[in-house]
């Protein structure tokens, strides 16, 4: 058995099943931060094993439902320019900008390639010298020290014909406003494994301590996520909100030094605009100024026209835990997975293309029962 | 030294000729094919005929466990089968890009041929076309295929009935996830190929054996399983439920599937199919199944039950003992960043 069969196996989570149903005292309210946590308890079909009392509401965790039509339209631009191939995450290649997305572009002649991981784009830049190749940097805390780290290498490797476009977010910043907002009602957080490897669970602290908020880390297995929402539930019970990390084999309190350095040596903090959310003070990074050589849009001169969100779209509402996605007058009818309006049914990790993949194509509330 | 395919390859004139001659002719030893008629001209039989066509355009042209060559033969092939036909003769017309290297193309008419000498279906009509370098990604195949099915029973995705059992008829995802791999430049290692078999003859099997309790089969290539599943839920107007426990998957792809963020449930599969079956008689299918060799991982993975709506819809029962609707696939199975 490896280490996965463990924690999916029914001997390790029908206890827990078993004793969230017996401590839940009263309705709770708690939102799954990260985008894989929302596809796991979907994939797994966790909901269905839940009391009614708890509420799952996803939160801005999807690197791809929270970057912005105006970025779109930014790497729509770069990737209309002659002689430049942009290098992609899948996820974003259907992202709608205004008009059209960078599928739709690269259905009319642009050279738009998917690549796994930064450093494919850079060998992309290397294989092509007479092509300019723009990597469209979007990503947590956890995709940030590869691209930092592939950006070094650029510099290392005085390839001149490698750009981002700089679309990156940190998570605790983000965190912090949405919790402000006083119409939002969440008791609990279950923050996300990945980040929290980087930045550490005690990054959550200020959460708990200024919004009295409970917080776990969990990993993204059925057993990891079970384990997370009874601590939440026993956090909120006891009315002593705190950090709990559930997710010790990969979290530590600190998180990875070495990752956030690397971070820290090539980007500097930043505003950053958020799809749904607006303009957050510092939850954005940009290139250090030793580095900006790197930065698509001046080197390609990209001229960005604002954006607005698309008409009837609350994929806003819905990354503030504030809507269900069936709540949204277009899910289901104008926008699906097929053809989507809003960020959030485009990626996999998607609040509303995971409530549409496993909740029966928006045909009823099954999943938002609650 | 390779040489490349010129447009005289293609132009019907000397050099066709040539190509037809040394190489085609090497390897495809129909002698309908070597007639050079505008068409074949088979025997007389007594049945119903069935046809079907496929065309390839996989990417990469080679990759382990198979290449465009054998899948061209293969996939037409379980088509026919899929109907419960017995496949009796193929077509192999080629579109090739200007450029593409002759030893490559000879690789690949080798594994055409081998593959349909194995499975005992001529290539009995052909075509080539060459195209200006750019017009096409270097070879693309569209084979069709004749086959013979029997009155003795009608198979069809309509024909699930509330208290059949599913079968699936091996190990799942083993093509898409080797294709996807490939693409990703990702090596998985293992022992990871791709699943391309010809299933006649275990559809000619489970046939002779319990011909009438065999309601639906289905190879669940592009979409997967679960999309497959979602079409004959659809098409018969019945629910299916599929436990996770239940399903063949090789631990090495399921690794895979959650290094690069795919569903083995949404991936291809070129040498599988789904039986749905009468619940009385899927044990002996089952056995049958398991005693050839392109059935030994075969498993009972589920039920089918009335449809509560009119559309029908497929369910998972997970390990955990949760519940998760199954949808057809949307779109291309992307990847997932982090």
């Amino acid at each position: 058995m490896n280490l996965a069969d463990e924690f999916r196996s029914r001997e390790v989570t029908a206890p827990l099943v078993a004793e969230i149903a017996r401590s839940l005292e009263h309705p709770v309210r708690i939102m799954e931060v990260c985008g894989t946590h929302t596809m796991s308890i979907f994939r797994h079909g966790i909901r269905s094993l839940l009391p009614e009392g708890i509420s799952l509401l996803s939160g801005p965790g999807c690197p791809v439902c929270v970057t912005p039509a105006s970025h779109i339209n930014t790497m729509l631009a770069a990737a209309d320019l002659e002689q430049v191939t942009v290098a992609t995450f899948g996820d974003l290649i259907r992202v709608p900008g205004c008009t059209r997305s960078l599928a739709g572009a690269r259905a009319q002649g642009a050279r738009v390639e998917i690549v796994y991981s930064p450093m494919d784009a850079l060998d992309l830049a290397q294989r092509e010298p007479a092509r300019t190749v723009v990597f469209p940097a979007i990503g947590f805390e956890t995709t940030v020290p590869t691209i930092a780290a592939t950006i070094l290498a650029a510099d290392r490797m005085g390839i001149d014909n490698f750009v981002v476009i700089e679309a990156n977010k940190t998570m605790p910043q983000a965190l912090s406003a949405l919790m402000s907002d006083p119409e939002l009602k969440v008791d609990g957080l279950l923050c996300p494994g990945h980040v929290s490897a980087i930045i550490g669970s005690n990054a959550y602290r200020p959460l708990a301590e200024r919004h009295g908020l409970a917080c776990a880390v969990a990993g993204f297995e059925p057993a990891d996520i079970l384990a997370g929402l009874l601590s939440l539930i026993r956090q909120i019970n006891a009315g002593e909100p705190g950090v709990e990390n559930c997710y010790t084999r990969v979290v530590s309190a600190e998180g990875n030094a070495r990752a956030r350095n690397l971070i820290d040596q090539v980007f500097e903090p930043a505003d950053s605009e958020w799809r749904g959310l607006g303009t957050i003070a510092d939850s954005g990074l940009r290139l250090r100024e030793r580095y900006r050589r790197f930065n698509g849009s001046s080197r390609l001169r990209l001229k960005v026209q604002p954006a607005q969100e698309p008409r009837g779209c609350r994929c806003g509402e819905i990354l503030k835990g504030r809507m269900l996605p069936p709540d949204c007058p277009l899910y289901g009818k104008a926008c699906t997975p097929l053809q989507p309006i809003g960020p959030c049914m485009v990626s996999n990790e998607g609040t509303c293309a995971a409530y549409f993949r496993y909740s029966g194509g928006g045909k009823e509330r099954h999943a938002a029962s609650d | 030294m390779d040489i490349f395919i010129s447009l005289d390859h293609g132009s019907g004139g000397l050099a066709s000729q040539k190509l037809i001659g040394d190489l085609f002719f090497k390897y495809l030893t129909s002698p309908q094919l070597r007639d050079l008629e505008d068409c074949a001209v088979l025997g007389e039989y007594a049945g119903r005929i069935a046809l079907s066509t496929d065309s390839y355009v996989v990417d990469p042209l080679f990759f382990p466990g198979g290449d465009i060559g054998c899948l061209a033969v293969h996939g037409t092939i379980n088509d026919l089968a899929m109907r419960g036909a017995r496949p009796l003769a193929l077509s192999l017309a080629l579109i090739i890009e200007e450029g593409f290297s002759l030893r490559s193309l000879e690789e690949v008419i080798a594994s055409v041929a081998a593959a349909s000498e194995a499975a005992g279906v001529a290539v009995v009509t052909g075509d080539t076309k060459v195209v200006p370098k750019g017009k096409v990604d270097r070879l693309f195949i569209n084979t069709s295929g004749i086959g013979l099915a029997s009155h003795r029973y009608n198979i069809s995705g309509k024909n699930a009935q509330p208290g059949d059992a599913v079968i699936l008829s091996g190990t799942l995802a083993d093509h898409g996830i080797t294709i996807m791999s490939c693409q990703a430049g990702i090596d998985i290692g293992g022992n990871i190929a791709s699943d391309t078999q010809p299933l006649h003859r275990l559809v000619g099997a489970v046939l002779e054996n319990d011909a009438g309790a065999v309601h639906v089969l289905r190879d669940p290539t592009r979409g997967g399983l679960a999309t497959s599943l979602c079409e004959i839920a659809t098409s018969s107007r019945v629910d299916i439920v599929i436990e996770e426990d239940r399903l063949p998957i090789r631990p090495a792809v399921n690794s895979a599937c959650e290094l690069i963020g795919l569903d083995p449930l949404y991936l291809a599969n070129e040498g599988k199919c789904i039986v749905v079956c009468d619940r009385d008689e899927a044990e002996e299918i089952l056995q049958t199944m398991r005693h050839l060799p392109e059935g030994r991982d075969a498993a009972l993975i589920g039920w089918v039950s009335e449809g509560r709506r009119a559309e029908g819809r497929v369910s998972l029962t997970t390990r955990i003992g949760g519940c998760r609707l199954l949808e057809p696939l949307t779109g291309q199975p992307l990847p997932r960043i982090c």
